[in-house]
């Protein structure tokens, strides 16, 4: 993926291999010398984009080296690896022109990061001018798919905003895609080489959704051994994803609106002022202007998110899609089996065709992923689909408590689902926990 | 061809098990548990507290000749690479060997509170990652890619955990009788 190319100078065979190693993974093209007299001789034959060079060698020193290697090619970015007590000295060789230095042993998130940003910088130096020249083709989540008006508009839209650095809302019932639509704008914008970052409000309390958002530094709490970045953190450069927004608490409402406007914020626990540069795309099914109209959600929040929307309609208004939908489903899950399911019988598909889908694509994807599952021949029949008189074993006469048809409802979705509990807590529209405790509750196993 | 794990000071069974279970289902080859005879204490740096990746794989190299195929180990061992603070992992680019340590996947090792289905999302991401390299992958640029590179505990949470399509047809050009319809 990466073909720029680096030179590690060390004497110690050790950190040589070890660095080889690390870049290799990366795609870069790594090359090595033991001493200052071996990087020159590889230095004049070939170009290299960064050089990692160790301060202390026998014979010529790294500090020797940097201003020879400097004269031969001054566009070279160099990174000085140290030992703590030589950082004075690392410090000095900055002045001269070295881009940065690490000291050994260095935490993998800081190379990395030194590492991108030296070659992300010498990219724009040299490539100044090429990069507004071509517009890249639109790039889509493979499952977001679907040829009616109504997705057409929204691949337009996605388009559009992508090229900006709006906030976007989306907004549709659970299970429309929402998630896609987002990851979409985002590998089309020019965020795209950073992380895009989820965050599922609605699963968590404000304890706990508050360091996952902000991190927390060590020792924060009880139990916090380590430093941990939060989400706004960790996408810096890139986005970050908000789903399920209308169910945060007002005080997290209040924390929200701070660090959308300021893109500041500290760790739980820590006084350091952290910024970051994020996109914010958040999503929802709620009514939010009823919500503001109820006083239960910030009419300032609200203006604040509510900048470009995007309203991702449910299945059964788009049902020109069912057909091409459910074939992607077919196809996909029957490659990921290894099953020879090559179509869907015309009953069947009637049938999905005039199904309500209250559950949307999600509940569209379920099924046919059941069907792949259960499916003996090279079809999917009606009989494989899960809505045939069989399965529908809820609320038989003899039980009416909520508790035994709530016991039977979530056994029949775990089933659905082969035990997957984070999509049938999504399906339940119950966190993970919770639906770990009802398994514990009413004492579910897996048949 | 097949998976072999390895288990190496690591005893919790549930997780292997479970990995075992999707992993074959993944790679559609058989998976077996094998025991190697490592003497840990080489690769040990006392002065660090941490055990050295790459020894440990050159000491199970030649304990493996028998395997044909890709042997995992998986340890509670921290480890690390003379550069670096700690690896969660190490794999023999295109090789057989490689190895994940589970040390800094535990959630207490950050916050103190357990959570295991975190624990055993956080292996299988590593597990895949490393196995991937074996099979000659480099880093994915797609975050939703277990082969995205990850430097710290958070880049692992948000990092996908499966394969790309582009890195999944890598693999399975290397074990296509296993992938025949
Ligand atoms: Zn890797
Ligand atoms: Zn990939």
């Amino acid at each position: 993926m990466n073909k720029e190319r680096i030179m590690i100078v060390d004497d110690e065979k050790i950190v040589r291999e070890s660095l080889y190693h690390w870049f290799l993974d990366e795609g870069y093209e790594v090359d090595t010398a033991e001493s200052g007299e071996a990087a020159l001789k590889k230095f004049d034959k070939d170009k290299f984009d960064l050089i990692l060079l160790d301060m202390k060698m026998p014979g010529m020193s790294g500090l020797d080296l940097l201003p020879r290697l400097k004269q031969i090619d001054n566009d070279c970015f160099v990174i000085l690896i140290t030992a703590y007590a030589s950082v004075p000295s690392a410090i000095q060789a900055l002045k001269e022109g070295a881009f940065d230095y690490i000291t050994k042993p260095v935490d993998p998130e800081e190379l990395n990061h030194i590492v991108k940003n030296a070659l992300q910088q010498k990219k724009l130096k040299t490539e100044n001018d090429q990069l507004k020249s071509k517009i890249d083709e639109l790039i889509m989540p493979d499952n977001l798919v679907g040829e009616s008006i109504q997705m057409k508009k929204i691949f337009e839209l996605i388009n559009t905003v992508a090229q900006t650095d709006t906030t976007v809302l989306i907004r549709g019932e659970s299970g429309t895609g929402k998630e896609l639509v987002a990851k979409a704008i985002h590998l089309n914008s020019k965020r795209k080489y950073f992380p895009i970052v989820t965050v599922n409000c609605g699963a968590m309390p404000d304890s706990l959704l508050e360091t996952e958002l902000f991190g927390h530094e060590k020792g924060a709490f009880t139990g916090a051994h380590y430093r941990r970045k939060g989400k706004f953190e960790m996408a810096d450069g890139g986005t970050i994803f908000l789903d399920e927004v209308g169910t945060i608490t007002p005080k997290m409402q209040v924390d929200l609106l701070r660090v959308i406007e300021t893109k500041k914020f500290s760790r739980i626990g820590g006084n350091e002022t952290i910024e970051s540069d994020f996109r914010v795309i958040a999503a929802t099914n709620e009514q939010l202007e009823n919500l503001v109209k109820e006083g239960k959600f910030r009419e300032d929040l609200y203006y604040r998110l509510n900048v470009f929307t995007v309203f991702v309609p449910p299945l059964r208004e788009r049902k020109e899609d069912i057909q091409i939908l459910a074939n992607f489903f077919r196809q996909k899950y029957a490659t990921m089996m290894n099953k020879n399911i090559k179509s869907i019988s015309a009953e069947a598909m009637n049938f999905l065709m005039e199904h309500e889908w209250r559950g949307n694509v999600r509940e569209l994807e379920n099924a046919i992923e059941r069907a792949i599952v259960v499916g003996k021949k090279d079809i999917i029949t009606l009989e494989d689909l899960p809505f045939n008189p069989s399965h529908e074993d809820l609320g038989s006469e003899t039980d009416k408590s909520l508790g035994a048809n709530e016991k039977k409802y979530i056994f029949k979705i775990l089933r659905e689902n082969s035990w997957n509990i984070s999509r049938s807590a999504d399906i339940l529209d119950i966190d993970r926990v919770t639906l770990y405790n009802k398994i514990n509750k009413y004492g579910l196993k897996k048949d | 061809m097949k998976i072999y794990f390895a288990p190496l000071k690591f005893s919790n069974k549930d997780v292997t098990v479970r990995l075992n279970k999707e992993l074959s289902g993944i790679f559609l080859v058989h998976i077996e548990i094998i025991h190697i005879n490592i003497d840990l204490s080489e690769s040990y740096s006392s002065e660090r507290k941490q055990y050295h990746s790459t020894k440990i794989i050159e000491s199970a190299l030649s304990k493996t000749d028998f395997a044909d195929g890709k042997v995992l180990i998986l340890t509670e061992a921290d480890l690390y690479v003379p550069v670096l603070t700690f690896v969660f992992g190490e794999a023999q680019l295109g090789g057989k060997l490689s190895i994940v340590s589970v040390c800094r996947l535990h959630e207490e090792f950050y916050t103190g509170h357990t959570n295991e289905e975190l624990f055993y999302e956080r292996t299988k991401k590593e597990v895949l990652h490393e196995l991937g390299h074996t099979f000659g992958l480099l880093h994915c640029f797609d975050w939703d890619c277990v082969m995205h590179s990850s430097n710290s505990i958070e880049e692992v949470d948000i990092k996908g955990n499966t394969y790309c399509k582009h890195c999944f047809d890598d693999i399975k050009n290397q074990i296509p009788l296993h992938f025949k319809e």
